[in-house]
């Protein structure tokens, strides 16, 4: 018998979550769907004048990818708190944040690096040029692990709550508008011409801030909610 | 080795116990008895750090479990009312994964060998939905035959267990109190282990 490290038991958590969703494979579609159907209603809605689809596309892909993540926020921890992994977690010899981010970061695999693969395909239903497709792929890669991150912090403190699912995006949303405010704001800068740099590094420094403290504040949360 | 003193646990306006006082050695068996809503699984969760006591402290070796923290995590195993099992993963995986995340990694023939020892022979690669309430339980149950730490904490451990899981539960903490463990569990089935005296604490 071998003692785990804290970066096997990173890989257990992150390897459980994907083999679990592997086995459920309907519950990342509907997210992916959703996303996909959401972007492309817009030009449908709004009609084919190139001008201001091209306008537009960057801040209706970033919100349909905001509300896409919200989708999937409510599963985070909920159903290893109905069936007692969570607390069984919150007894692991580990440090329960590294536990934490482990699951994090699965659920930004399943949800938000599907939507980072999907959106240029997207873009392109908006006459967005080559290079600002690139630069909303990188937005969006930089800007959807602070999504799930700050999502982790509301799932954990609405676990268990009746409606939990709508509490914890009126929760999360409000404080996502950096990130949909930088991640659109690249995009637009390439397209005016401009430096993109500063956006990207704004979008990274929130990614690093996150990293830091999401699963920390995470990991109190689901402590209080176990209570 | 588990101190417990003045130990008062409030859940909401209602208080369930208070001036609770018990220790527990190596070796040593004690049942937490009392009716339906007594607070036996509440103690059970204040023992576990889910639940801040109200009063009162609670000391591992000496020092108190919420200094302790990993520590004393190290040292105990939980098994609550929930089994703690996935469905979609067979009964090796799940094994495989509830070890890892108590912080010991199993091999495969490790967890075949505790799954068959708790009679799940050839069951070992079903997905766990299909399997009955007891073996489900039997799944759960194995987590103790992989790890080693000292202090077992079991909630209701023979629920849907039938005759022969429950003889091998007796066996199992039979050689566990032999090996200098220490065990504190709840059940409203007579539970004797051969040759250890159970200390019984009943909450009123």
């Amino acid at each position: 018998m071998n003692k785990l490290s804290l970066f096997g038991l990173l890989r257990l958590v992150i390897s459980r979550d994907l083999m679990l969703a592997m086995r459920r494979r309907a519950d990342v579609l509907t997210t992916l769907i959703f996303f996909v159907m959401v972007v492309s209603l817009f030009p449908l809605g709004v009609g084919p004048e190139l001008g201001m689809l091209r306008k537009m596309a960057p801040g209706v892909v970033w919100v349909a990818a905001l509300l896409a993540s919200m989708l999937s926020l409510g599963r985070m921890f909920s159903a290893d708190y109905l069936d007692g992994t969570l607390e069984q977690m919150l007894l692991a010899p580990q440090s329960l944040s590294v536990l934490v981010l482990g699951k994090i970061l699965a659920h930004w695999m399943l949800s938000g690096l599907p939507l980072v693969l999907m959106a240029p395909v997207l873009g392109l239903q908006f006459d967005m040029s080559v290079q600002s497709l690139w630069v909303l792929v990188a937005s969006l890669l930089l800007g959807t692990p602070v999504l799930s991150m700050i999502g982790a912090v509301g799932a954990a403190l609405t676990l268990g709550l009746r409606g939990g699912g709508v509490l914890v995006s009126l929760l999360v949303l409000p404080l996502c508008i950096p990130v949909l405010i930088f991640g659109t704001g690249a995009v637009e800068a390439v397209t005016s011409g401009m430096s993109i740099t500063s956006h990207l590094s704004l979008l990274g420094a929130l990614l690093v801030l996150a990293l830091v403290f999401t699963p920390w504040v995470t990991a109190q949360a689901l402590r209080i909610s176990m209570e | 080795m588990l101190e417990i003193s003045n130990l008062a646990c409030t859940r909401g306006d209602h208080q369930l116990f208070s001036g609770l006082n018990f220790s527990l050695s190596a070796g040593e068996l004690l049942q937490v008895q009392g009716e339906n809503g007594k607070g036996k699984t509440s103690l059970l969760r204040t023992l576990c750090g889910f639940i801040v006591p109200a009063a009162g402290e609670i000391r591992w070796r000496g020092q108190d479990i919420r200094e302790l923290d990993e520590e004393y995590y190290a040292e105990m195993v939980y098994l609550g009312h929930l089994n703690a099992i996935k469905d979609e993963l067979n009964a090796l995986e799940n094994l495989r994964i509830s070890a890892g995340l108590a912080g010991c990694e199993v091999d495969d023939k490790q967890a075949v060998a505790a799954l068959r020892h708790m009679g799940l022979r050839g069951r070992e690669t079903l997905p766990v939905k299909v399997l009955s309430q007891g073996q489900r339980r039997r799944v759960a149950l194995a987590r103790l035959l992989v790890g080693n730490a000292p202090l077992w904490i079991l909630d209701e451990p023979l629920t849907a267990l039938d005759v022969g899981a429950v003889g091998l539960m007796q066996e199992l903490i039979g050689t566990h109190l032999a090996k200098n463990g220490m065990v504190i569990f709840t059940t409203h089935q007579p539970l004797e282990v051969a040759g250890v005296e159970t200390r019984r604490l009943t909450l009123v």
